[in-house]
């Protein structure tokens, strides 16, 4: 597939995606990932285009990612954070999407904390929309972040274990990633409490396995999720003394997968309960290439959405 | 009345060659009826066409008891920028109904007389019959039992805190001990809240797919076992509304063999639709409880055709376009229902599972008034006030918003093809032509 072949106005989830355009933005991906090698990290991709970060649940990560790979395009970007809560009482998606179109940008990013959101606002406006985290749903460029570092890795994803630890009923990224590794060939395995594992998710096409040790067993490449403190309240686990101690991940446990294995993380991390910190500091963990590769992968995608004929 | 529908005082009338679907009367024939001051005087194979009356040759057509729905949101008064009895009273017209049962989710709740006698009130003025179901506990809270001789006094028909489901074993054991004081039937949405918290809709490898959180089937299951082992033991009436699950159907037909006094419903929408109908976060999708799987469908409709679930209610539930424009986690539940109910039912059970006539149209008539202790409706009778539909079986027909007189458009049935419709109906005397 080639760039001119790319026809899609927005990036929602990679459940959407093909094989052959998930290849073509990690590729696209590569080829900006020189740009910011650069003294003058800037290409005139994007610009004279108005770019929307539209954060609607507490990031700093994502949203400073984005913003970097937009400046790096040379678009004009603005950013509008704001709590869900505030929106919902007021304004309907529709009315969102309305507003922005009438100020006349041409890309929303939006992360939002509701599952679906950005699907539908995608249907509610004409212009490109890139999911930056919907609810528990999806996470694109996250996912496509993670399969551009493992293939930077190891060349090829196709057949690699490649394993997910933690709360997978929760996450987003995880989600995504099955769905991206899964068309390209990858063995994905999670694992976590059965409180953790959404129901059925054998059926995406990915295994389940409930030891952590025999889930890291020779895998190319284990990806810890973060445990987000306030489940303890729900009851999905008992304590977190308990989850760092049978499901965080260190030296020992770390030994079962391959040699050449990579440690993985879409961060922020909680050091000492999901991964031991000198293990998250060690030559193994690619955590912060994770990071670096995000821009170039942001780039790829609003590169290609921007140049992409709009719907009406 | 104002309301846009074409109304008048039924002419003496008539009807001639309309196929008559009578469950209580075993009536499955072409019958004439002879109308005279909007009253159905009398019935027969070949009537004498009195001087004052015309001739209405309705060849080709069916005719049955007027509707009842023993579940709707008429959200008055409290919430009336969704829906007022007026406007429910018009929707439910135009559907076919003359009845319909209010739920009490209103502001102030529909827990005390006073509430009740507004509602049966409102619902005379529009010349259409109204019954209230009361709660169950005040201010559906799930604490205290409601004041449910007072409420019957003024008209109640029926007790239910809704889709609040009462949790406490303990409080929902004296509460339909005290209906069945009154003999008041206990209208029960069994679902465990608990157990279906924060879910946005069936939980199940497609809620997996979609990122959204669920609700499990179990939950309902749960609740209807715990409802009918509660019948059993208080011999309250019983009736279960929105029965989905193949589990809870198993439940009540093995509580109905076993003689617990039970009845159940189930919704159009859920024998039509599936949780795989959900793919697009559409939040006209969002109900409670949630479309299901379609196994859970396939056991609704055996429900139906072996006489497991008793009767079809839409649980019309209006809500304001810009609470649906919300992102699907935070908007409303629920969708309206009253519009499309005729044409869905005979697409899915008539021309779909080519279920017989009869069957059908005792889940829709009959057994609701019997059921609410309304038996002058229900059945077609001789000196009583017209209340009967004249539908077309097979009137194919798109649904769009247009067809809808409700102040809300929170349809799940758009853009489906439908066969069948209701073209007259007559309520309380008056007729009501659609033709026109």
């Amino acid at each position: 597939m080639t760039h001119s072949q790319w026809n899609r106005k927005d990036l929602i989830g990679l459940r959407d995606l093909k094989r052959e355009e998930i290849e073509l933005i990690l590729d696209t991906a590569a080829s900006f990932s020189e740009v910011s090698q650069r003294s003058v990290k800037k290409v005139p991709a994007l610009r004279g285009k108005t770019v929307v970060n539209l954060f609607l649940e507490p990031s700093t990560r994502t949203r400073m990612s984005f913003e970097i790979a937009e400046k790096r395009l040379s678009a004009d970007t603005i950013g509008m954070t704001g709590s869900a809560s505030s929106m919902t009482k007021g304004e309907s998606l529709r009315d969102t999407a309305q507003n922005i179109e009438a100020l006349k940008v041409d890309l929303i990013v939006m992360r939002h904390p509701s599952s679906g959101a950005a699907y539908r606002l995608s249907q509610y406006t004409s212009k490109a929309v890139v999911n930056a985290g919907d609810g528990i749903n999806e996470h694109p460029t996250q996912a496509l972040i993670d399969i551009y570092t493992i293939r930077e890795m190891k060349k090829d994803v196709k057949g690699l274990k490649i394993v997910y630890l933690g709360d997978i009923l929760h996450s987003r990224v995880a989600r995504s990633n099955i769905w991206g590794l899964t068309k390209l060939g990858a063995n994905v395995v999670v694992c976590g409490p059965k409180t953790l594992i959404p129901k059925d998710i054998e059926e995406l096409g990915v295994k389940v396995e409930f030891d952590p040790l025999k889930a890291v067993q020779e895998a190319d490449a284990v990806t810890l999720l973060r445990i987000q403190l306030e489940r303890q309240n729900e009851s999905l686990f008992p304590s977190l003394r308990e989850y760092a101690d049978t499901y965080g991940m260190n030296e020992k446990m770390f030994q079962r997968a391959k040699p050449d294995a990579i440690l993985m993380h879409p961060g922020p991390v909680n050091r000492g309960v999901e991964i031991e910190s000198s293990l998250a500091d060690s030559p193994r963990s690619v955590i912060l290439k994770q990071v670096t590769n995000g821009i170039a992968v942001r780039m790829a995608v609003l590169y290609l959405l921007s140049g992409a004929p709009t719907h009406e | 009345m104002s309301n846009g529908l074409h109304r008048r005082q039924a002419k003496n009338l008539v009807i001639r060659n309309a196929h008559v679907v009578d469950p209580f009367h075993k009536i499955d024939d072409t019958l004439e009826l002879y109308i005279k001051n909007g009253k159905a005087q009398k019935w027969g194979k070949k009537l004498e066409v009195p001087a004052d009356a015309d001739v209405f040759d309705a060849k080709g057509l069916y005719l049955f008891p007027g509707f009842i729905d023993l579940q709707v949101h008429f959200r008055d008064p409290g919430f009336e920028n969704k829906e007022t009895i007026e406007s429910g009273v018009i929707a439910a017209i135009s559907g076919g109904f003359a009845a319909c049962v209010t739920m009490p989710n209103t502001k102030p709740t529909c827990d005390n007389a006073q509430v009740v006698k507004y509602q049966f009130d409102r619902g005379a003025l529009s010349d259409f019959n109204i019954f209230p179901a009361g709660a169950l506990t005040q201010a559906i809270a799930g604490q205290k039992i409601s004041e449910m001789s007072e409420m019957k006094h003024a008209g109640a028909v029926a007790v239910t805190d809704g889709s609040n489901w009462l949790q406490d074993s303990g409080v929902a054991r004296r509460a339909y001990e005290y209906a069945a004081t009154y003999d008041l039937v206990v209208m029960s949405q069994a679902e465990d809240l608990r157990l279906s918290a924060a879910g946005v809709m069936n939980e199940s490898v497609v809620s997996t797919r979609l990122g959204l959180r669920g609700r499990p089937g179990a939950a309902e299951d749960i609740a209807t076992a715990r409802d009918l082992e509660l019948a059993r033991l208080t011999g309250c009436k019983l009736h279960l509304t929105n029965v989905t699950t193949k589990r809870a159907v198993e439940y009540i037909r093995e509580a109905k063999q076993e003689g617990i006094r039970v009845t159940a419903q189930a919704t159009p929408h859920h024998m039509f639709l599936t949780e795989n109908d959900f793919v697009t976060y559409d939040t006209n999708f969002k109900m409670s409880p949630p479309l299901r799987s379609i196994e859970d469908q396939r056991a609704v409709l055996e429900g139906l055709k072996d006489g497991t679930i008793d009767v079809i209610g839409s649980d019309h539930s209006p809500h304001a376009a810009e609470e649906k424009e919300l992102d699907v986690e935070v908007a409303p539940d629920g969708v309206v229902g009253l519009e499309s109910y005729f044409g869905v039912i005979m697409t899915a059970l008539y021309h779909g599972l080519k279920m017989p006539l009869a069957n059908i149209v005792q889940k829709m008539s009959l057994k609701p008034s019997e059921i609410i202790g309304k038996p002058k409706l229900g059945r077609l009778g001789e000196g009583e006030l017209a209340n009967f539909v004249i539908a077309d079986l097979n009137y194919e027909w798109v649904f769009e918003p247009k067809h809808i007189h409700s102040k809300s458009k929170n349809s799940c049935f758009f853009g489906r093809k439908l066969k069948g419709k209701v073209i007259h109906n007559f309520v309380n005397g008056y007729h009501y032509d659609f033709a026109k």
